[in-house]
């Protein structure tokens, strides 16, 4: 049934896919199987996504249905699923910019590409992404930004980061609609990531992942 | 008048908002007074040189070129975001400043800036602006939500107005919550019973709404008297404002402000049918609001700022079957009225190139992004006039040199045969101003047509 499981979430049947969980949660299956059929399905959203067959719908789509399985088979859990991660990435949009679909999306594709994320949200101060780097210690920091405006944010968040001592802690990569190897340079980010791919391959070169 | 306006076909009708664009009249209905006789021959060459790279009938003089910022103007000038959305006149001097410094060939006005009293009195929440979710020197974006929920989609389709005024008004706008009180407009009917319907407009908190509307319109009001003086005085000048009024594709309008990006898309899934008659429903609603402005207004040129149909957004399949069809409608619909569609295609346009030449040869102006203009131009060129793509990247932190090189090398590319206006290629607010005067400079350096 895990098969069909994977299989009604990958495709985006929706209803098939609730229907399914709900009758593997009421039969008694082993809730974390439940929720590996869910990642692997949402693996190969990011698989089909990466090869240009998915695009948004896909990608809010899986993420709902993955939300409302997880839901369901919470209260069947022990403790909290564990998951062998391979390196955390703190993100957040920078202070003055407000958009969030590109980082949305950066996000979705770390996280099925075997990532411990935490996402700040939008309009982040400075000092928070400071503050973040101290508190869950990551080994890559995004910044994202659409505005023009963002280009000044981000760079600077790159000198706070300096600042404060951090800078040779944390890789950190930039992306965004106006984001270029130029504004990397500008910044002082180490890369820019056109894509949401672009961002998974600079995350795991630089946690040494395959 | 020779012929009724119904009468005329869609060329003609295109010439004559041309016409009335060309010669333009003061508020009081008497011909502009220009400043001097220079001024007017270049208000009307420019016009000319955008009319015939629109148009590709013939090649313009040379190149026209289009900066269209964001809110650079104010940035330039030395004021905050903030004081150019709330001090009228001087975010018209400062859009006065940056027409005379650069002197573009055309400009949009200077109502983006927006009135930030205006959106205050109606404590207007699909936006933050500064002093209200962002800083004093950062623009206005949007805050997305489902301002319709997933279940109203047969309210809209039923009854689009009745829904904006009703339903979605009520929620975007803080002061107009009350609003939803309002009454069914179609049920005044007749004598009987007819007063049952206008108990709303009794209860204090409706008043208190009517009341914020009534202030919301007299600050409207002034501010735009002052986006048009600064127009009118530009024109006086010899610059053109290039926008005769603004509409939206369809699935923009829902994706956008309605269901938003996240609703939008799981509506692709959960229930297609819907979204599109919903789209279709808006359709005629679309055109109408653009062809009411271009004709209030005299001019042709109509932008749609496109969103959520660019590269990586929807599948090929998808935006042929829910972003391109109604789009085309809308367009199609302007174009019968003499209007060009202005399209603005910011990220990229790439994948979608093939699809959206189905259109007739020299009605659109389409603006791109990071769409390869190379080929744009193969596949669009014998259809529409292109419009970019001077990188905000480039703009921002590049050299004035490298600007130069680069609109040297867009304009061998793209501008040949006519059918090319050099700008940007999405709106900016902070980029050097030496790129911005490097960028129209090689514009004309390289954009003559010999």
């Amino acid at each position: 049934m895990s098969k069909e499981l994977v299989n009604a979430i990958s495709e985006m049947r929706e209803q098939e896919a609730l229907k399914l969980a709900k009758e593997m949660v009421e039969g008694g299956s082993d809730p974390m199987a439940i929720l590996d059929a869910a990642r692997e399905a949402m693996g190969i959203v990011g698989q089909r996504y990466e090869a240009g067959t998915y695009f948004l719908p896909e990608l809010i789509l899986s993420g709902v249905m993955l939300n409302q399985i997880a839901e369901m088979v919470k209260p069947k859990m022990a403790k909290g699923p564990e998951m062998k991660r391979h390196g955390k990435v703190l993100i957040g949009t920078v202070a003055g910019d407000i958009h969030d679909i590109g980082k949305d999306i950066v996000v979705f594709m770390l996280d099925v590409n075997g990532f411990e994320i935490l996402d700040l949200g939008i309009d982040v101060p400075v000092d928070k992404f400071v503050e973040a780097i101290k508190d869950f210690q990551p080994q890559v920091v995004g910044l994202s930004g659409f505005l023009t405006l963002a280009f000044d944010s981000m760079k600077d968040t790159v000198e706070a980061i300096k600042k404060a001592g951090l800078r040779d802690k944390v890789k950190i990569m930039i992306g965004g609609g106006q984001i270029s190897d130029e504004i990397k340079k500008y910044t002082g980010a180490d890369a820019y990531g056109k894509d949401a791919m672009a961002g998974v391959s600079l995350a795991k070169e630089w946690v040494g992942a395959k | 008048m020779a012929k009724e306006w119904a009468e005329l076909t869609s060329d003609e009708k295109q010439e004559a908002l041309f016409q009335r664009w060309i010669s333009p009249k003061d508020p009081g209905g008497n011909d502009l007074k220009f400043q001097n006789p220079e001024a007017e021959k270049s208000y009307k060459e420019r016009i000319n040189r955008i009319k015939d790279a629109i148009q590709l009938k013939k090649q313009p003089d040379r190149v026209p070129v289009l900066p269209l910022p964001s809110m650079f103007p104010a940035l330039y000038a030395g004021l905050t975001v903030e004081e150019a959305m709330y001090d009228y006149e001087k975010c018209s001097a400062a859009f006065r400043k940056f027409v005379l410094d650069f002197e573009p060939d055309g400009h949009m006005g200077s109502a983006q800036f927006g009135p930030g009293r205006f959106f205050e009195k109606l404590d207007y929440k699909l936006y933050s602006w500064p002093g209200h979710g962002v800083s004093t020197m950062h623009s206005y974006q949007c805050n997305e939500g489902e301002y319709m929920k997933e279940d109203e989609y047969d309210a809209l389709i039923q009854d689009p107005s009745g829904f904006f005024s009703n339903v979605y008004l009520p929620r975007v706008f803080g002061a107009l919550e009350p609003l939803q009180m309002l009454p069914f407009l179609p049920g005044i009917l007749e004598i009987y019973g007819v007063a049952f319907n206008f108990i709303p407009y009794g209860l204090p908190p409706v008043q208190s709404a009517l009341k914020a509307l009534m202030e919301a319109g007299q600050e409207a009001l002034a501010w735009a008297g002052a986006v048009g003086g600064i127009e009118g005085e530009l024109a006086t000048l010899g610059y053109p404002q290039i926008l005769a009024g603004f509409t939206k594709a369809p699935f923009d309008t829902i994706g956008d402000t309605l269901r938003g990006t996240r609703g939008i898309m799981l509506d692709i899934y959960r229930q297609p049918d819907k979204l599109l008659e919903a789209m279709e429903a808006l359709t005629p609603l679309m055109i109408k609001m653009a062809v009411g402005a271009a004709q209030m207004n005299g001019k042709p040129i109509v932008f749609i700022p496109l969103h959520k149909g660019a590269d990586g957004f929807l599948s090929d399949e998808q935006f042929r079957r829910f972003y391109w069809p109604t789009l085309r409608e809308v367009m199609m619909g302007l174009i019968a009225e003499g209007c060009i569609p202005f399209p603005a295609a910011e990220g990229g346009y790439n994948s979608r190139l093939e699809v959206i030449k189905d259109l007739p040869k020299g009605k659109t102006l389409w603006m791109f992004d990071q769409t390869d203009m190379g080929t744009a131009k193969k596949i669009l060129g014998d259809t529409a006039c292109l419009l970019g793509n001077v990188p905000l990247d480039l703009l921002g932190v590049g050299t004035p040199q490298q600007v130069k090189e680069y609109v040297k090398k867009l304009i061998e590319t793209a501008s040949k045969r006519g059918g090319f206006i050099l700008g940007n290629g999405a709106f900016f607010d902070n980029v050097k101003a030496e790129n911005l005067k490097a960028m129209i400079e090689a514009g004309r350096e390289y954009g003559a047509y010999s």
